[in-house]
């Protein structure tokens, strides 16, 4: 049953991208223009399948949309049916490319290799994010939170407003004698597993319950999607959860600064982008893993990472030059440029060169 | 049955056997026969390729687990030890559907009365529509209608319920917070199956036979016990299978839920808090992210569904079996 389901709204969603493709490529003069100026785009016709990651599905619509609109006869469809998915889907060869919140490991890493054979498959880093603590509190514009004290909100053990702990790295704020409503994801997603990542690491003895893509902590509610957890928020006075940045600038939700020990730093996509490009490189080869520094003091620490995952060498030699030339074009200035207006976080500095070159290398 | 005063394409999809005249079989019969007998076949052997299915796809989570499949009520299939169970699970479901029965089936029984036997013809046919309209809706405006609309307006009635009948354990709340829970998601549920019940119920009492009823008020009763014995004895087989058909959906009911239940993953009484988890509910949060331990878990509860619905939908066909022979109607 609910694989009949996602088989339709798969075939919907496809006859929607195809629509879409077909009005892009009616751009006609002007989008050669905005070739030229995006220097380096090296069109290739033809088409060619991705799916995945659902954080990254906004950032794939609007590069494929520009992507497109330069290039005519090329076709990307993305479809964000899950990292999990898109794992498996690039695994049996029916993808190109997977996006995925998470680097390749275990089977999965061996599955891949095997389906790449005359090639490792590879981790590109590519679209970046950032995690808020969105909130609504009448009359708190500006609230600070510590690692220690987010665990506890979020593993329930500091359930008032007023809390002594959130009192003191709020002095000159008033907070509501209430209790916090607190709202988390009910599904399994990257988010929740990236944000108890970012807990476990930076939140100390306070947070017991390691990461995982499901909620295990006691209290709070749970909220199906980015958009559940955003509604309950807004609706709901006195609430926190977390959402990914872009939501909660979309739905105008406050969102608080973190204090991970050398002061406040707001939750923005540039002082997210200093966390990733500080983070430590790792992966053999062309294959980029980062691991992330959660209890940095200089850059915005909840932040997250996702993957473009692909074969280095060994892909469908009909489908490598597309898929090279549109990597290209999303590791380009232009197209990381574009992220942080969507609410999400550039990658920049050595690790957007190594990409590069990790591009550069598939054949 | 009189077969030989019938046409002859009555008779032969019912026996099968050579007819009564010999060669007289036309081929449109025969093929009609065929075409019909093996609709017949499919459906069974789409029912043993589904159970099939879900066996063989479950069998590497049951191998890996290292709980209690049945009473642990963690569900963390990807993590490592394998642990999952559908303890919670099971519970929700049950949770949700029961209360969803014990608001439908008075409500959907008392609409089906009215339709069939008070109602002028004109009411009569409007409210049938409206009731039939209902299920048309798509369940997951009713998991929005639940969560935007319908449980801010319940925010009072709860605290009452809980003001002045915590003392019974069920209405008991530590929280203070009354959204997202167990008996919100069966009042959801419960106008969700509300169409099927009294839909059903309806053609039921409809057939009620004329004598029947005519005999109740000659001898003089009154409306209400004209219905309590002439028309609830006859028509009690088929409300109940439609009660149990109202279960059915109740209990495989998936998005709605999902969007409705705060998701966590114990047995908690305290209805009228966040929490709560069903089979269905589970499947469609946890699919998309699921690794490949997690899926084979997924279809594995999706197996323990797929036994429970199948046992209330045979319980209900048993009943409507059982109805056509004691029936007084023929």
């Amino acid at each position: 049953m609910n694989i009949t389901g996602k088989t339709a709204f798969a075939a919907v969603a496809i006859t929607a991208a195809l629509a879409l493709a077909a009005c892009g490529s009616d751009g006609g003069s002007s989008a050669g223009t905005s070739a030229s100026g995006s220097s380096s785009t090296n069109c290739v016709s033809g088409s060619i399948k991705a799916s995945g990651s659902t954080a990254q599905k906004n950032a794939m619509a609007e590069w494929i949309n520009s992507y497109q609109k330069s290039c005519n006869g090329a076709t990307i469809d993305y479809q964000a049916n899950g990292s999990g998915a898109g794992i498996k889907d690039f695994i049996n060869k029916q993808t190109a490319f997977a996006g995925s919140d998470s680097a390749l490991k275990d089977q999965d890493k061996t599955d891949a290799d095997a389906r790449c054979a005359a090639g490792p498959a590879i981790d590109l880093p590519m679209v970046g994010g950032a995690i808020v603590a969105a909130y609504n509190v009448s009359g708190v514009d500006k609230l600070v939170l510590t690692p220690e004290i987010l665990s506890g909100i979020f593993s329930n053990t500091i359930t008032k407003w007023n809390d002594p702990k959130i009192a003191a790295a709020n002095s000159g704020v008033t907070l509501p004698d209430a209790t916090i409503a607190q709202f988390h994801r009910s599904d399994s997603s990257g988010t929740t597993d990236n944000w108890t990542k970012y807990l476990a690491a930076a939140g100390g003895s306070a947070w017991t319950f390691d990461h995982a893509k499901d909620w295990k902590a006691p209290g709070g509610q749970g909220a199906k999607g980015n958009d559940g957890v955003g509604a309950a928020i807004k609706s709901t006075p006195n609430s926190i959860g977390y959402v990914e940045l872009s939501f909660a600038l979309n739905n105008k939700l406050a969102t608080a600064w973190v204090d991970n020990g050398a002061g406040a730093i707001e939750p923005t996509s540039a002082n997210a982008a200093k966390t990733i490009a500080a983070a430590t490189v790792g992966g053999s080869g062309n294959d980029i893993v980062l691991t992330l520094d959660y209890k940095t003091t200089t850059g915005y620490p909840a932040v997250l990472v996702t993957y473009e995952i692909t074969c280095e060498k060994g892909g469908d030699a009909a489908l490598v030059p597309l898929t090279k030339s549109f990597l290209t074009y999303t590791a380009s200035d232009a197209a990381q440029a574009t992220l942080s207006t969507t609410g999400y976080v550039p990658i920049t500095g050595d690790v957007l060169t190594k990409v590069r070159a990790s591009v550069a290398s598939i054949s | 049955m009189s077969t030989t005063l019938e046409p002859p394409g009555a008779a032969a999809p019912a026996t099968g056997t050579p007819d009564i005249r010999g060669a007289a079989v036309r081929r449109g019969d025969r093929v009609f026969v065929g075409l019909s007998r093996g609709a017949g076949i499919l459906i069974l052997v789409t029912m043993a390729a589904i159970a099939v299915f879900l066996i063989w796809k479950s069998i590497p989570s049951l191998q890996a687990n290292t709980a209690n499949f049945f009473t642990t009520s963690e569900w963390s299939p990807d993590a490592k030890p394998v642990v999952f169970g559908i303890a919670a699970l099971l519970f929700g479901t049950l949770m949700t559907a029961l209360i969803a029965m014990l608001l439908a089936v008075p409500v959907g029984i008392g609409i089906a009365l009215f339709i069939a036997h008070y109602a002028s013809r004109r009411l009569a046919s409007t409210l049938g529509f409206v009731t039939d309209l209902l299920a048309a809706v798509p369940s997951i405006i009713f998991g929005m209608w639940g969560i935007q609309f319908l449980t801010p307006q319940l925010q009072g009635f709860l605290q009452w319920l809980t003001t002045y009948f915590g003392w019974i354990p069920i209405f008991q709340n530590d929280l203070g917070i009354y959204t997202r829970s167990i008996l919100i998601a069966g009042i959801v549920l419960a106008i969700m199956v509300l169409p099927t019940i009294s839909a059903i119920s309806r053609e039921v009492f409809v057939q009620t036979p004329r004598t029947h009823i005519e005999a109740a008020l000659a001898l003089g009763a009154t409306r209400w016990e004209m219905v309590r014995m002439a028309i609830f004895p006859f028509a009690r087989p088929g409300m109940i299978s439609a009660s149990m058909l109202g279960l059915g959906r109740a209990l495989g009911e998936t998005i709605a839920v999902a969007l409705l239940l705060s998701a966590t993953y114990e047995i908690n009484w305290h209805i009228t808090e966040p929490g709560g988890i069903t089979f269905a509910a589970n499947i469609a949060l946890k699919w998309n992210e699921a690794g490949t331990i997690g899926l084979s878990a997924l279809v594995a509860s999706g197996l323990v569904l797929f036994v429970i619905t199948l046992a209330v939908n045979m319980g209900a066909r048993l009943i409507i079996a059982r109805r056509s022979e004691f029936s007084g109607a023929n």
